[in-house]
């Protein structure tokens, strides 16, 4: 089937199968690898992209559905440097494998926009979605929190 | 890991085409709306279907509003949607409360109130609320349309009223000056299934609807314990009571999640704090809608 998609600025017109999901047809086909390809079943966020401007699970998208729609990665918030979110990630030593940090960041981008000055709590319900195993979260929520209105403290 | 099957997939453009593809095709069949239920099952290959029908083309199917006193929901409101909708914050803040509770935001995001009575899993949260509120399921077919009363609506695990031919296009919940509450139990907050839920919407005169989720083949009202709260003030006496009763009315079962027993135990919890909350919510005074009982 015919698949006509924006990625992070870019038309790309492709031939899919239905059964093919969005998570796959990014990485394989566009090359585009910062979503990750984790549990699969839409609970650990690793995968996480935008759509129209929000977050959703990738590995539960067929790519036929994306057709007309507006993808964006960790790659298209990056083109002209990275944002004061990734700098304070970088600061704050928030990842360490880094399996789970697009997934975050775009995560963390949305509630930003959303809620300029999110608290402690509101970060960690907008992250619940989100699984890291290496850092305990804690530096993560301390880089959201830096990059709200409160700015770094 | 790829999904194995392979089907055919349409994208109607009217609410005539969906339901003349459906009709006219005779092999097993699956509507797709947020997918995020619908995926992930045929990665796991619990489905097979040889047709998937996309909606979210079909025009009509996002209204969220309120004609009169009724609230209509349609088939393609998100949760997202609803937690942020004005009207529901004003008119019906309990299916923002359910809301927030579903999942997390990247499947809030995509994942739609109507798929979620479709699905049909005991867990759903929808279940509870929309029995609680006497919803209306509307859907439309080869042979018109209908109104389902939500307590018709689940027929077993997995299994809904709806037959293989019909769409189901909104919902309305008809609204007067009520309180209520969503009490779900999770092992953390935040992206979990149910253990166990209750629903509960209070109206004047001591009215109640109680319904729970998580604790029996299908979410479930429970006229039994509603009958035993109409025309009585709310005291301890009749919290115990009525909490009494939970252990008759529900049929959890022990899996990985949680024991049968717990969820019980739990469930008496859930409904005496519920009570509580929803009566004070109806008098304007309680735990704001949002707020963790349990």
């Amino acid at each position: 089937m015919n698949l006509k998609i924006k990625v992070n600025g870019e038309d790309w017109v492709l031939d899919v199968a239905p059964a093919d999901t969005l998570l796959d047809v990014l990485r394989e086909r566009i090359g585009t690898k910062s979503p990750k390809i984790g549990c699969e079943r839409g609970d650990c966020g690793s995968c996480t992209i935008f759509m129209d401007g929000r977050t959703v699970r990738s590995c539960l998208i067929l790519a036929v559905e994306a057709d007309d729609h507006e993808i964006t990665t960790v790659e298209g918030i990056s083109y002209d440097g990275i944002s004061e979110l990734q700098t304070l990630f970088l600061e704050k030593n928030s990842f360490q494998c880094g399996f789970c940090t697009p997934g975050i960041v775009l995560s963390a981008t949305e509630l930003l926009e959303h809620n300029p000055n999110p608290t402690r709590h509101d970060v960690q319900e907008a992250l619940a979605g989100n699984l890291c195993r290496c850092t305990g979260y804690e530096p993560i929520i301390d880089a959201v929190l830096a990059a709200g209105e409160g700015g770094s403290e | 890991m790829v999904i194995a099957n392979e089907f055919d997939y349409r994208r109607p453009v009217t609410l005539a085409e969906a339901t003349e593809i459906l009709a006219n095709h005779s092999g097993s069949v699956r509507i797709l709306a947020g997918g995020t239920d619908l995926v992930a099952w045929l990665r796991d290959d619990a489905i097979a279907p040889d047709l998937v029908v996309d909606i979210k083309k079909v025009p009509g199917l996002h209204d969220l509003k309120l004609d009169g006193d009724t609230l209509r929901i349609g088939a393609l409101v998100t949760f997202t949607d609803l937690i942020e909708s004005d009207v529901v914050k004003e008119h019906a803040p309990l299916l923002a409360e359910m809301s927030e509770t579903v999942a997390s935001q990247g499947i809030r995001n995509r994942a739609t109130m109507v798929g979620n009575i479709c699905s049909a899993v005991p867990s759903c949260d929808a279940g509870p609320v929309l029995l609680a509120y006497d919803t209306t399921v509307h859907v439309t077919g080869p042979d018109g349309d209908r109104a389902l009363d939500i307590n018709d609506w689940f027929l077993g695990l997995r299994q809904t009223a709806r037959t293989d031919d019909e769409v189901v296009t909104h919902l309305t919940i008809a609204l007067r000056p009520h309180g209520g509450v969503y009490v779900k139990l999770m092992r953390y907050g935040g992206e979990d299934l149910a253990q166990a839920a209750v629903g509960i919407v209070a109206y004047a005169d001591q009215e109640y609807r109680v319904a729970f989720g998580a604790v029996a083949p299908t979410p479930i009202r429970s006229a039994r314990i509603e009958d035993a709260l109409r025309g009585r003030p709310l005291d301890d006496a009749l919290i115990a009571e009525t909490v009494a009763m939970v252990r008759d009315e529900i049929s959890p079962i022990t899996d990985i999640r949680a024991s049968a027993e717990y969820r019980t135990r739990m469930t008496e919890v859930m409904l005496k704090r519920g009570l509580v909350a929803a009566t004070e919510r109806l008098a304007g005074t309680g735990p704001a809608y949002g707020t963790r009982l349990i």
